[in-house]
């Protein structure tokens, strides 16, 4: 005897509301990007081939450092979604597939991180120089 | 059950693929590529906050030739993602399904990413 509802059974087996998450992210951070590359390849074309003080004064500038922020945060977001899909489609084997979703992930995470923290050193190096005239 | 009369997909190996499959396959693949041109982003900002010493080695090295011709490439290839990405997005929104169109968007794509490449380089060089 099935005591159990058909609902029951169904619970927790689909997205439920949550199935475009993924999709919908990948939409938002590749609208972010728009702005934010032409941003960045604009200036880094405009300061290409300056020396190492010109970089940062260009990088530790407060707007240019928010937005520099904003496109590591948004750009391995980005990446490690897309790679995600891409690993889905092609890598068969279940545990391999896992192991380098994760992986991505977790790299991502971890170049978002060591760029950010690039950046916001920059941003505050700069401003004491300002304040000590160093 | 029959399944002789069923349409198969394509054959990759024996079946040209059409622009729209080419430009289609193309977004993928410079998703990758771009993914790992984000490494030498990081690499330039690192070296930047490490030091004087750290941003000559990592401006040396991105200066030189071989770098400069793969950034060019990498350029396009940036501008192409991001061109076709908006047809992507726009094709999200519901538009621009049918043959013709989709046809003239993919060579919108690469074009405006031609066209940006161009600017970019221009605004660098001068």
């Amino acid at each position: 005897m099935e005591f159990r509802t058909p609902i029951k059974q169904a619970r927790g087996l689909g997205a439920s509301h949550h199935g475009a998450a993924h999709w919908w992210v990948q939409r938002l951070t590749a609208i972010g990007m728009v702005p934010l590359m032409l941003w960045l390849v604009t200036g880094i074309a405009a300061n290409a081939g300056g020396g190492y003080l010109d970089t940062i004064t260009w990088l530790g500038s407060p707007l240019n450092a928010v937005l520099m922020v904003l496109v590591f945060g948004v750009l391995f977001y980005h990446a490690a979604l897309g790679l995600q899909v891409v690993l889905e489609d092609y890598v068969s084997h279940k545990g391999v597939r896992l192991a380098l979703v994760i992986a991505v992930r977790f790299l991502a995470i971890a170049l978002a991180t060591a760029a950010i923290l690039a950046v916001v050193r920059i941003a505050f190096f700069a401003d004491l120089r300002t304040a000590f005239g160093g | 059950m029959s399944t002789d009369s069923r349409p198969l997909s394509p054959h990759l190996q024996v079946y040209r693929l059409p622009f729209t499959a080419l430009t289609s396959i193309s977004h993928r693949i410079s998703g990758v590529l771009l993914s790992a041109g984000s490494l030498v982003l990081v690499y330039w900002v690192v070296a930047a906050a490490a030091g004087e010493q750290a941003y000559g080695t990592a401006a040396g090295i991105l200066g030189s030739l071989p770098v400069q011709l793969l950034m060019f490439a990498w350029t396009f290839v940036l501008f192409y993602h991001l061109c076709n990405g908006i047809r992507h997005l726009v094709w999200d929104a519901g538009y621009g399904f049918e043959l013709e169109t989709a046809k003239r968007s993919g060579q919108m794509a690469i074009g405006g990413a031609a066209v940006l490449t161009l600017i970019a380089w221009l605004i660098a060089i001068f």
